[in-house]
């Protein structure tokens, strides 16, 4: 039973050569065979590559190293199929890359790899990461491990259930308006959107990319520290990340948070939120309350906007990324007359309905008389929502709320209703909007039947170390995040 | 709705997407639903107030202007859905 293990305790057994990385992720693969064909989580799985670079791990453990020296070395982490691995396929849980391979890696697997992970499997996602319950995958529709009738969230659903379903030990995500965050609430686990520009971009397929930040995925609070040292960091070829040190996030983590100024956002506790989540929420405030965190109610006057902001800011970047998929460089290809007829076939048969929506949607505020009403509008209300968290950030260290109004909803609940699935992120978008940190971990669950509930916490930009020491508080001091799923 | 409706047809052509007459239908139908939404930012006063791009505050991103290594030709060709002497291969342009 070595993939139910965290990450941190895999990590200790392999220093001390209890266990052997092959021996690990031959675990995550047994647990795959045996609970995917029903959870979904993955699109695929190369098991030959996988026990390969878990030997060549082994291979490469020095006989003194403690767990601290390469604290990721032979760890079984799985990928989001929405970043570049190379020579491993890549389809963003889309029909329109066709049976794409990428010729290079993303930044944050050249880390993992430098780092000695093992770096394994496409997790499933939404079509190009929209969407918040991975039903807008082209291929399938990922299960929540806690019932198999509900979605795990989204965009990164895949990500999310199999680190629940102990399927891997850690996993990565990407996050434009929660889809790190919200997954992880609604199947109960870690999920960590790190500040913008923290981590780098490169070989993360675009969705926004003023949005877009990769994001780790964990059983617990150290765990997701662990893997976002490692992928963190300034890189030259991704404009946008920061030029700033990487702090050592695991090791500083005391649980020390007497003296914290934890922010209450009055907007965030208004009606629309589940009782079961409300209260939960509410125990796990009087919890970080009698840590020693100070709470302090504040504002955040436009909370209101920020769905129609992203809304328009989202797909505006959208429908100018998803140019690239013209069926002539990569991907699936529809034949036409000429170019435009090619490009129409190619798109209209590639791309699912809600990137059609989006895509749509964002040509058209982008549009010839209409981009000052929309785009530029919203654009300015970024501004105003941007302040509101900076002026609150100038009173407290951290804001607390929940991540999602709800638990998980049940498979085809909401999917003919794109309004009302873009209202479930009310809680986590306005941190990307912002540009701010953020992340989930578990707080609770629903009785009947049992459903995670998720805590979010939000950071100050470049705040994740004392985001993720507050958080590492709340789990220590809690029994949350030892719960399992019964896989049947 | 009618302030909402949006010319599908048209909108889809920019954005190089063939729809066919019953997503024309339904898609119209939601985005008319979400724009309407939308419609709430209108709601706000943002007067003398400067659009943000993105929230890191960076200006000029600029590297020196040398040679970098790339992907060799062959990787960049590698997932060509057509492709002839090392060529991207598309319908004729010109007549």
């Amino acid at each position: 039973m070595l993939n139910r293990l965290t990450l941190t305790e895999v990590s200790a057994q392999l220093a001390q050569r209890k266990v052997s990385a092959r021996e690990v992720m031959q675990a995550c693969l047994d647990q795959i065979h045996r609970v995917d064909p029903k959870i979904h989580a993955f699109l695929s799985v190369n098991p030959e590559d996988a026990l390969a670079q878990a030997e060549a791990a082994d291979k490469a453990r020095q006989p003194d190293a403690t767990a601290t020296h390469r604290p990721l070395l032979g760890v079984p982490i799985a990928i989001k199929d929405v970043l570049a691995v190379k020579n491993q396929p890549l389809s963003c849980g889309s029909k329109i890359l066709g049976r794409y391979v990428s010729p290079y890696d993303a930044t944050v697997i050249e880390k993992l790899k430098a780092a000695g992970a093992v770096v394994f499997g496409r997790l499933n996602m939404d079509e190009f990461a929209m969407g918040s319950s991975t039903e807008n995958s082209a291929f399938i529709a990922t299960r929540n491990p806690w019932d198999a009738s509900r979605i795990p969230g989204g965009s990164s659903g895949g990500s999310a259930a199999a680190v629940v379903a102990d399927e891997c030990i850690a996993s990565l995500g990407s996050d434009t308006g929660g889809s790190v965050r919200q997954p992880a609430a609604l199947c109960g686990c870690v999920g960590l959107k790190p500040t913008y520009g923290r981590v780098s971009r490169y070989g993360l397929v675009a969705f926004a990319s003023s949005l877009d930040q990769i994001g780790p995925l964990g059983k617990t609070v150290k765990d997701a520290a662990l893997v976002l040292e490692a992928i963190s960091g300034y890189d030259v070829r991704d404009a946008t990340s920061i030029q700033q040190d990487v702090p050592a996030y695991a090791q500083t983590l005391n649980g020390d948070i007497k003296g914290l100024k934890l922010g209450l956002p009055k907007e965030y506790f208004v009606g629309g939120i589940d009782p079961e989540v409300k209260q939960a929420v509410r125990v796990a405030i009087q919890q970080l309350e009698k840590l020693g965190a100070e709470l302090v109610e504040i504002s955040l006057p436009h909370t209101d906007y920020a769905i129609a902001t992203y809304y328009i800011i989202a797909t505006a970047e959208a429908s100018a990324n998803l140019a690239r998929f013209d069926g002539i460089r990569y991907g699936q290809r529809v034949a036409g007359a000429d170019p435009i007829a090619l490009y129409c076939q190619t798109r209209g048969a590639g791309f699912g309905p809600e990137v059609k929506r989006r895509i749509l949607l964002g040509t058209y505020v982008l549009s010839s008389g209409y981009h000052d009403a929309y785009y530029l509008r919203a654009q300015k209300v970024r501004t105003l929502i941007r302040q509101d968290f900076l002026k609150a950030f100038e009173q407290v260290d951290l804001m607390v709320t929940p991540t999602m109004p709800t638990p998980a909803f049940k498979i085809g609940e909401k999917v003919d209703d794109p309004l009302q699935m873009y209202l479930s992120d009310i809680f986590t978008i306005s941190c990307n909007l912002a540009g701010i940190c953020g992340l989930s971990l578990p707080c609770g669950f629903s009785q009947n039947p049992k459903l995670p509930i998720g805590l979010q916490l939000l950071g100050k930009p470049l705040g994740e170390g004392i985001l993720l020491n507050a958080a590492h508080a709340y789990e220590q001091s809690t029994a949350w995040h030892r719960e399992k799923p019964v896989l049947g | 709705m009618a302030v909402n409706e949006i010319d599908v047809k048209y909108v889809a052509y920019l954005a190089r997407i063939a729809l066919t007459p019953a997503e024309e239908e339904k898609l119209g139908a939601q985005l008319g639903q979400v724009l309407g939404y939308i419609e709430k930012l209108k709601e706000l006063d943002v007067t003398g107030i400067e659009p943000t791009a993105h929230a890191v505050p960076l200006v000029n991103v600029s590297r020196p202007d040398v040679i970098r290594p790339s992907l060799s030709h062959s990787e960049a060709m590698r997932n060509a859905p057509a492709q002839a002497n090392g060529l991207f291969m598309v319908p004729k342009i010109v007549e």
